[in-house]
């Protein structure tokens, strides 16, 4: 019997016991990262990282949440378990599980990049990968983070000099931190829409450095905006929530604003390719520094990539998830299937 | 090629038209001549033939990738445009070209017809080496065709005469018609009052909206006239001197596709443009537009087809009368001069549409319900003073469209959508009842929300029976109410049906499949 098996609630250790990021409710959980997808309520105790602790708080509430450092080990009926930065959002792990000699890593989402607010990712060796493929098409190849944040700074400044609002859909966890740390302040204030200032605020309460932000509220004189860059979830979009801020400029960052009739599909101003998820060169780079010669294809083109690493000369097969990878509509946080 | 990738990129990178005229009439003020001939060419469906097949294409850029030709094929399906698919999936520059206008690279890509696949291909993995992605996504798209900016004719002529300081009308005008970008100069085509071939030249066509609210919104009924929406190919017939010309709305020339309009217009008074829908017309009737179908796309037609499908053109305005443009007059006036054109002519291909009796709005929605019988789309409404328009313009013509036809059907097969729905199963086959059989009859993949289309998928996913390639037969469950504009016997289609322009309508979580609607239904619509 393999170390980890792929059951119907969720990816399974038997020897521990335990499941990582299930579907259905069981009894212990180890948590890749915070996003509702991974991350989904009503198991009885939850592992994740110290990082993941207090957004995995802030969502599900008064749950029963154990929390490990990166590179830490707990024993579980002899199965060696530890987290390994992913790179996907704050707190983000790769799980490493190792019995007798067998290692298998499950990365949940990850990307290499360095996004300058999530610890970034690093390659854990193993015999056994399990591996998002969200982006798992050779279409999918992202810029450089700063040549797509020099884009998104070009446009806030334009909007500014235009007497325009700039609005930037978000999800709060995650892409709206990673937007906060690395647009340029020196441009204007920026503004968050209650969900993203209410996981600020819990960030910050456990000692994450979050550039200060100004959170939207009827209070506030609509004229103060006047050139401001607002960070909201895609689903205050399409409410009235945005006419305040009129007139406006709207944009989304998504790996998904790559494609050309995705951007056009939009009704946005904008579309920047900016994606937490690893494009097609780094899952191919991350599978290859893994070492494994058995890859599982999980969430995105599970398929198709699962094919390309078999013609590679890989062991690789898709496995059926309920994760959803990244959405642009409805954020991976707000998802409840 | 540079000046043209960006005009390609800020009018792709906004969805506002001020902006999109405003970045054309910037590259209009600053590009070379020959630069902005060929844009006008692009941007008024005048692209060059194809010169390289787009499956050698397709073939080269999975190889200089480095990705097998099934990977490229699923990435395609994906992207939903070759030339995109191509800029994405070729590894980044390896070196600088050196900078080539518009022009040149269109006319080097014209000059492959007569060369050597080799030599093609040598060509085109040099271009692709040494382009950005913005670059490659041009210049694909000059190779492979369809160049669409999101920008429409239009709004080319809008930025146009801004940069040039001249009527838009008479600019629309000017680049209608047959001329070649590659020998036509900048100033013969747009500055040069006479330009060649202006015997040829159409009216830009006047272009209805779809009336958005109560038809009494449109005031007195006695101001208006009405006719009924013809289903078929807009047309415009013109004879000038001895030469006669039809044109499609897509201003194409479709003379040759049309003979027995060609020998028609022969008939017509010199210095004579009809505005008009080409129909098939046979047995003393109109025929579906399934029937038309088999007409356009051919540029040869044969005798059987000729025979099978003949056309009439059924004419509703004349724009030039007696070589005299008469656009000007109020529409009553110009229909005067269509009768008697009509009575002239006395040839049963050219048809006057009748104009409706009616003195309510009443009375006018009555026969607005018999239009499916008399196998139109609706009524036309037009102001009986207002001259003929050009473009799209609000206000004096109307479409007062028949609601869809519906059905109720059960989502038996599903597949991947295109672009930003990749990673969803948003292409559905429908099938109804036959006796307890579900036989399909239709795809659709328009009218749901995302927010449905992902709780669709979460279906599918979960309730996938087999897989075929890329479709999934699903556990009949789901059922949604099918809208469509007509239906036509088929003997291509196992239901015997074919849909005209199919969409969901509304998902029926109210209705059990047992109640989906019968084979038998459907037919009783034909
Ligand atoms: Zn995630
Ligand atoms: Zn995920």
């Amino acid at each position: 019997m393999p170390l980890l098996t792929f059951k119907k609630g969720g990816i399974y250790c038997a020897q521990a016991d335990v499941y990582i990021d299930p579907w259905s409710k069981v009894d212990r959980a180890i948590i890749t990262h915070a996003h509702s997808d991974h991350a989904r309520w009503g198991h009885q105790h939850y592992l994740c990282t110290s990082n993941c602790e207090a957004p995995l708080k802030h969502r599900l509430g008064n749950i029963s949440v154990q929390s490990m450092p990166f590179r830490e080990e707990v024993v579980m009926n002899g199965v060696r378990i530890s987290f390994h930065p992913a790179g996907h959002i704050i707190g983000s792990a790769q799980v490493r599980v190792e019995y007798q000699g067998e290692v298998w890593v499950v990365s949940g989402d990850y990307k290499l990049v360095d996004d300058g607010f999530a610890t970034p990712f690093e390659s854990v060796k193993c015999h056994h990968f399990v591996t998002e493929s969200t982006f798992g098409l050779p279409v999918y190849t992202w810029a450089d983070q700063q040549q797509i944040f020099d884009e998104i700074n070009t446009w806030w400044a334009a909007n500014r000099a235009n007497g325009k609002v700039s609005i930037i859909a978000a999800y709060s966890l995650g892409k709206a931190q990673r937007l906060i740390q690395n647009v340029d302040h020196s441009i204007g204030p920026v503004f968050t829409h209650g969900a993203v200032e209410n996981m600020n605020a819990a960030l910050r309460a456990a000692h994450h450095d979050i550039q200060p932000t100004i959170q939207v509220t009827k209070e506030l004189d609509k004229k103060s905006y006047k050139g401001g860059l607002v960070i909201a979830p895609g689903s205050a979009l399409g409410s009235s929530w945005v006419n305040k801020f009129k007139p406006f400029s709207l944009a989304y960052a998504s790996g998904w604003m790559a494609l050309r009739g995705t951007r056009r599909r939009r009704a946005a101003d904008r579309g920047f390719a900016l994606s937490d998820h690893a494009d097609w060169d780094g899952l191919n780079t991350a599978i290859a520094a893994t070492g494994a010669e058995n890859i599982y294809v999980t969430h995105g083109y599970s398929t198709l990539f699962s094919n390309w690493l078999k013609e590679q000369g890989l062991n690789a097969a898709p496995v059926e998830t309920q994760y959803v990878g990244e959405s642009i509509d409805v954020a991976e946080e707000e998802v409840a299937i | 090629m540079r000046q043209f990738a960006e005009l390609f990129l800020a009018i792709d990178a906004t969805n506002k038209t001020n902006a999109k005229v405003a970045a054309l009439q910037h590259y209009f003020e600053i590009a070379p001549d020959k630069d902005k001939v060929w844009t006008i060419a692009l941007l008024s469906h005048r692209r060059p033939k194809r010169t390289v097949n787009t499956r050698l294409l397709r073939e080269w850029a999975a190889e200089y990738s480095g990705i097998s030709p099934w990977l490229f094929e699923e990435s395609y399906h994906v992207v939903g445009d070759l030339a995109e698919t191509i800029a994405l999936v070729l590894p980044n520059p390896i070196s600088d070209s050196k900078e080539q206008a518009l022009h040149a690279w269109i006319e080097q890509i014209m000059d492959l017809k007569d060369v050597s696949e080799a030599d093609k291909k040598a060509f085109i993995l040099q271009a692709w080496q040494g382009m950005d992605k913005a670059e490659r996504f041009v210049f694909n798209k000059l190779i492979t065709g369809g160049f669409r900016m999101g920008v429409s004719q239009k709004l080319m002529v809008r930025a146009l005469g801004k940069a040039l300081d001249i009527e838009e009308n008479s600019l629309q005008h000017r680049i209608m018609g047959n001329w070649d970008p590659r020998t036509i100069t900048f100033d013969e085509l747009l500055l040069q009052e006479n330009s060649l071939d202006a015997a040829s030249k159409p009216y830009p066509f006047y272009l209805a909206y779809q009336i958005d609210g109560p038809v009494e919104d449109l005031g007195d009924p006695s101001d208006w006239q009405a006719e009924h929406k013809w289903d078929g190919i807009r047309g415009q017939l013109i004879k000038r001197g001895e030469e006669v010309f039809l044109w499609s709305r897509g201003e194409e020339l479709v003379t040759d596709r049309f003979p027995e309009l060609k020998l028609l217009a022969t008939k017509l008074p010199a210095g004579c443009v009809l505005d008009g829908e080409i129909l098939v017309f046979k047995d003393g009737q109109i025929q579906n537009f399934n029937l038309l179908q088999t007409r356009i796309g051919r540029k040869t037609v044969s005798k059987a087809t000729l025979q099978k499908a003949p056309v009439i053109l059924k004419a509703y305005d004349v724009l030039e009368w007696d070589g005299n443009d008469i656009r000007h007059l109020p529409l009553l006036e110009r229909r005067a001069y269509l009768a008697e054109c009509v009575a002239a002519v006395n040839d049963e291909r050219l048809q006057q549409s009748p104009s409706v009796a009616f003195s309510t709005w009443e009375d006018l929605k009555v026969e607005r319900s018999t239009a499916r019988s008399m196998k139109s789309e609706g009524l036309m409404l037009k102001r009986k003073d207002a001259p003929y328009g050009v473009g799209r313009k609000k206000g004096d013509w109307w479409k007062w469209k028949v609601d869809p036809l519906t059905v109720d059907a059960v989502l038996i097969y599903a597949m991947r959508g295109h672009g930003r729905r990749a990673n969803l199963y948003t292409d559905y086959t429908f099938a109804v009842w036959k006796g307890d059989e579900l036989v399909p009859f239709t795809k659709a993949y328009s009218g749901l929300t995302d927010a449905e289309f992902r709780k669709v998928d979460a279906f599918v996913k979960k309730n996938t029976i087999e897989r075929f390639g890329p479709v999934r037969s699903v556990k009949p469950e789901l059922v949604f109410e099918i809208a469509f504009e007509g239906i036509a016997q088929s003997s291509r289609h196992k239901s015997g049906v074919a849909l005209r322009f199919p969409r969901m309508k509304r998902w029926r979580h109210d209705k059990p499949v047992e109640e989906a609607n019968t084979l038998n239904d459907l037919l009783t619509l034909l």
